[in-house]
Parts: structure tokens; sequence; C-alpha cells
């Protein structure tokens, strides 16, 4: 992307792909609701600042790569893509419909400019690290490639696995951003399975860690950027995200991982994040 | 016979062995010479699967993932991704026996080209017990979408094999076994994806077998045809997708079966052929295989027998099915 967007310009962004994701969990009636909410800064950042990629040419050989490995935080994914053309709008309400390119959880040959298939946790660092060797094998022009993934997903060894991978390789062109929500489907991470001390976890797995206020753009953005001057190690950003962000009722509770709003609940949401929690007046008053 | 396998050394007992697992590491090196997209992944088993001659010409494009199944196989996704044709070989019970699951999602579904390679299947991991013993991989893979599975016969049907799986574009699964097995095929042999051959003709029952079962049912003819029996044996190393138009043809001839394979039936090659008879032309079968068993610790022969797989059983099934089914016409 050539433009550059003002700070400003990309939390609008930020508050429209929330609005967006809650009028898709409405009308799809079933999906997550609060790690798609909490995530929507980071993908404003990546899509309208960080990435290098063209969604009139999603296949184009120099992109960077955005691998979701959390799939159940599709959502984000879907509405920042719309926001950034690579398909129409109206679209969105098709999330989770019968026919529908937007799949419950991301399917990559259904929709352009998808980079894998998720859902089933823990598999899109791995899926990197292969992708990054291969770069590295076929001696491409350097590219970056960006590993999002959620806190709960790394009960999964899976990830452990691709961890140890990464840094005996020294995939230093490997981005993750991991959203640290503290939540999970069935609880507080640290109830469910703790995952403190995370920064020392990845560290001793020979990661260089970066931990940021992940709801703050401007904070990811620079993140991104310090990561990509580290080398010889693969990066990991923990991004500190409120779980159902902008949307008062949701924030921090973990009921709302895993259901949509209904029409009421939609209609407060929007509410909300139109005036930005009441602070200011929206024209839809 | 056909003249194209090497039916006489199996008659005189002369036959010439080794495992599968160099034919698999001859074609493996073939296919990376001739196709700089070629990788291979391993997890700590290099030396055992067959991989560590393509390790040794190719270093820049061999991948140690460690004891590391999920990884092993999701690595090979990424790899898929961006154009390479990664080989993933391991102990067939680990992957595909762990990893499942990323390999449905990542490689099915995704209709990535990873080329899994499971080894040790079967009994051929004889000593070694139950635990290594994977005789679940075919029912496991081949209820996937987008999923191939092969069960070459021999170290030269497994090179033939690997070099074919080298040039074709979807996810595939090939069982090689781990301990010294016949050579029944030679250079000549014709081997496709997707294809069934009929290497002994019969017409009063059909044998399908995979793997290195086709090598008993071979020696079964034999015995069967100087007791008036005469089988049809079709050797069917590409277990799906199944070559029904072969199968059905000789079915449809003798209309008696018996399948043969190293692995459960239950969703084996025994499932398959039923599945299809079953829909298509129901004739009676019996399936030779494991019948819902676990293996255990011995000699691969002493397995043999004790499961029933040898050539002997393969009679013994034959001379049950003729003399309930056909007895009148003898």
């Amino acid at each position: 992307m050539s433009t550059k967007f003002s700070l400003e310009e990309l939390e609008l962004k930020a508050n429209d792909i929330r609005q967006d994701i809650i009028k898709m969990l409405e009308c799809a009636g079933s999906g997550h609701s609060a790690g798609p909410l909490g995530l929507a800064d980071i993908f404003s950042a990546l899509y309208f600042d960080v990435l290098k990629h063209n969604p009139a040419k999603p296949n184009w050989n120099q992109r960077d790569i955005l691998l979701l490995s959390n799939g159940h935080c599709a959502p984000v994914l879907y509405a920042t893509m719309a926001h950034a053309g690579y398909f129409d709008k109206k679209e969105l309400l098709t999330l989770r419909k019968f026919n529908s390119r937007l799949q419950g959880h991301p399917e990559r040959q259904r929709l352009p400019g998808l980079e894998n298939t998720s859902g089933p946790l823990g598999c899109g660092l791995s899926q990197a690290c292969g992708m990054a060797l291969a770069m590295r094998m076929n001696k491409d022009k350097f590219r970056w490639i960006y590993v999002v993934m959620g806190d709960g997903e790394q009960d999964e060894g899976n990830i452990w696995e691709g961890a140890m991978l990464a840094s005996k390789y020294k995939i230093s062109n490997i981005i993750c951003i991991s959203d640290r929500n503290n939540i999970q489907i069935d609880g507080p991470t640290e109830t469910v399975m703790p995952l403190e001390d995370l920064h020392a976890k990845w560290e001793s797995f020979g990661w260089y860690v970066i931990e940021v206020d992940g709801n703050n753009i401007e904070a990811v953005i620079d993140a991104c950027a310090m990561a990509k001057a580290v080398v010889e190690k693969p990066v990991m950003i923990i991004a500190h995200t409120v779980p159902g962000k902008g949307v008062d009722f949701m924030e921090y509770d973990f009921h709302w991982h895993g259901v949509p709003p209904n029409h009421e609940e939609a209609i407060k949401a929007l509410h909300e994040l139109r005036t930005l929690q009441g602070k200011i007046r929206s024209e839809h008053e | 016979m056909n003249e194209s396998i090497n039916i006489e050394d199996v008659d005189s007992g002369k036959i010439i062995s080794e495992p599968m697992k160099i034919g698999y590491s001859r074609g493996l090196a073939e296919a990376g010479r001739k196709n700089e997209n070629v990788v291979a992944v391993s997890s700590d088993v290099a030396g055992s699967t067959g991989t560590e001659a393509f390790a040794k010409e190719f270093p820049e494009r061999f991948i140690e993932v460690g004891v590391a199944e999920q990884n092993l196989v999701t690595v090979g996704s990424g790899l898929a991704a961006m154009g390479k044709m990664p080989f993933v070989a391991a102990y067939g019970a680990f992957s595909p026996g762990r990893n499942w699951e990323q390999i449905r999602t990542t490689i099915c579904l995704n209709d990535r080209p990873v080329k899994i390679v499971g080894t040790h299947v079967g009994l051929s991991d004889a000593p070694d017990g139950a635990t290594h013993q994977m005789l679940e991989d075919i029912a496991l893979m081949r209820v996937l979408p987008n999923m191939t599975v092969i069960a070459p016969c021999d170290s030269i049907e497994a090179a033939k094999a690997t070099i074919a799986l080298a040039n074709y574009n979807h996810p595939a699964y090939m069982r090689i076994a781990r301990d010294d097995t016949p050579i029944i095929t030679t250079p000549k042999t014709a081997f496709q994806i997707g294809k069934a051959y009929v290497w002994a003709e019969g017409k009063d029952i059909t044998i399908i077998s995979t793997g290195r079962m086709t090598y008993h049912a071979l020696q079964a003819a034999e015995k069967l045809y100087k007791d008036g029996i005469d089988l049809e044996v079709i050797h069917c190393p590409t277990i799906k997708p199944l070559d029904a138009v072969t199968i059905l043809h000789s079915v449809k001839k003798t209309g008696l079966v018996i399948t043969a394979e190293e692995a459960q039936i239950n969703g084996g090659l025994g499932g398959v052929v039923s599945e299809l008879l079953g829909e298509e032309h129901p004739v009676p079968i019996k399936r030779i295989g494991m019948r819902d068993h676990f293996g255990e610790s011995g000699s691969p022969e002493e397995l043999f027998e004790h499961f029933g797989l040898t050539a002997n059983h393969i009679c013994l099934a034959a001379h049950e099915m003729i003399s309930k089914y056909k007895k009148e016409e003898k």
C-alpha cells in the first residue's frame, strides 16, 4: 500500500472494523466476539500500515504473508480485508452462511488473500516456518511473515515445536503477534492453564520478545518496526489487548469468547462504538 | 502369470529381499535430482526412514524438526505453500498416527501437495511390539478428502511410487514396511497412481492384495493352482483412489473375493473393497488382515503366522470359499 494513513485515520478504521464485526456476528447468529474486537487495532495497523500487500493482486509474489493461526478470529480478518479492498464490504454479511466465501473459520481456497486454513489451534507458526525455510531455499527476495496467534492457543504443543524450529534455523523474518487478552473459552487463561511467565517462555526458546499495548495502534506499528530490526532471531510481540474492546458489556468477560451479540445487544454495541463509549455524539442518534 | 513380475523366484524361493526404505531412498534422491523443489523433512528418523541419503546429497533441501510429528507435517504444509514438493517421513505409528488433525486441516482441506511417508508399518516393526506396529494408517488416511493412499509391495515399486508422487500435485500418503521384503517387481513392471494390476489371471476367485501381502497372494496362487483352484491376483498399490474398473471386471468373472493386507481390515483395503462391491456388485468376500487386534513383539514370521497373514491362510480361505459357494461347480 502506498498511501500512508494518519494515526487518527487508522483508529477510525479500527472502529469501523469493530462495527462491521458486530454486524457480521449478529447476522450470522454464531461466532466469536471478544477476540476479533480486541484484535481490531492490530489488524488496522497491519493491513493499513505494516504489511506490504496489494488487494488487487492477492498472489503478488513479493507480498508479506499474514497467517491467522487462531482461525476463530476470522471476523476481524474478513472485515479488515474488506476495508482494505480485497472484496466488497457487502459480502461481510454472508459470514457463516451457505455458499459464502467467508467460512466460519478461514479456508484458504475459498477466498483470495487468505494464506492458510485455520481453526484447529496451534498450527500457524509451524506453517510460517515451512514458508520461511522454502523462501530461504528459493533465495526469494526478502519477505516478512506475520503470524497472529491467540494466547489460549499456546496451550497447544504444536506451537512450542514450531517455536523451537524457528529458533534453531534463526528464522528472523517471522514476526509473531500474540493476542494476550487473558481469556479463553472456558475462563481466564491463568485458571484454565497458566501461561505466565509467557515473556520468559518465549525468550528461553530463543526468541526476541517485545511487549506492547495491543490496543494502541501506534505502539503496534512501532513494535513491528522494532521487530524488523532484530537479526538472527524470530520475534514474538506479546500484544496485551482487552477482549471485547470498545463494547463495555463485552470487555474483559470471557463469556463473550465464543458467542455473538443478539439484535438488542448489537444495537447497544454499535451505539457504543459510534459514540466511542459515550465520549462523542453519533449522527445515528 | 504376468511377465513383468519376478514370479519365477517366488516359486523357487531364491528371491532377493531388501527393505522398502532403500527404494524410497533411491526414489527420493532421483526425484530430487530431477526437480529442485523436492525437499525432505525428518523428525529425528532420517536414518531409519531412508531420508538420510537425500539429506547428504541435498543438505540445503533437508529440514530436521526433531521428535515433533505435528511440526513435521505443518512445516511440510508451509513448504508446499511456497512451491516446494515436501516428503515428510516418519514411523507410521507417529505420522500419521499422532498428527492426523494437522494433516486434515493444513494439508488435505488446504490441498497442499505434501507427501507423507509412513515407515515401519504393518507388523514389520515386529520386535518393537504393538506401540510401533502401525495397522490403522490406511483407515486413517483414506477417509480424508483430497488424500491419496499408496502401499507399494517392494523396494522397486516404492522407488517408482516416490518418483510418481514427486510429480503429483495433491496430498498423498505412502506406507512402507521396515524389514527385508521380497523383490517381486522389476524396473519394467508398470506402476501408475490409481491403477491396480492383474498379476496372475484366474477364473475361480479374485484376490485383491496390497503392500507386502501381494507376495503372499502370489505364493498362494501357485499352491492353489496345484489344488485345482484358479486364483486371479490383483495387486492394488493404490488403495485410494481405488481402481474400480479393474476390480469389478475381475469380480464379475470370478464371483468370489479375498482381500489381503498387513493392516486392520476395518477401514483398510478389506473395507474399501467391501464398500465398492456392496454398492456395485455384491459377492461373497473374505478379508485377510488384522481383525480388530493390536500386534505384539515377536519375529515377523511368528506374527504373520499368529495373525493369519501367510500364503497358507490365504489358501485355506480360498478352499473354504470354494466349498461354501462353488462346490457344485467343482
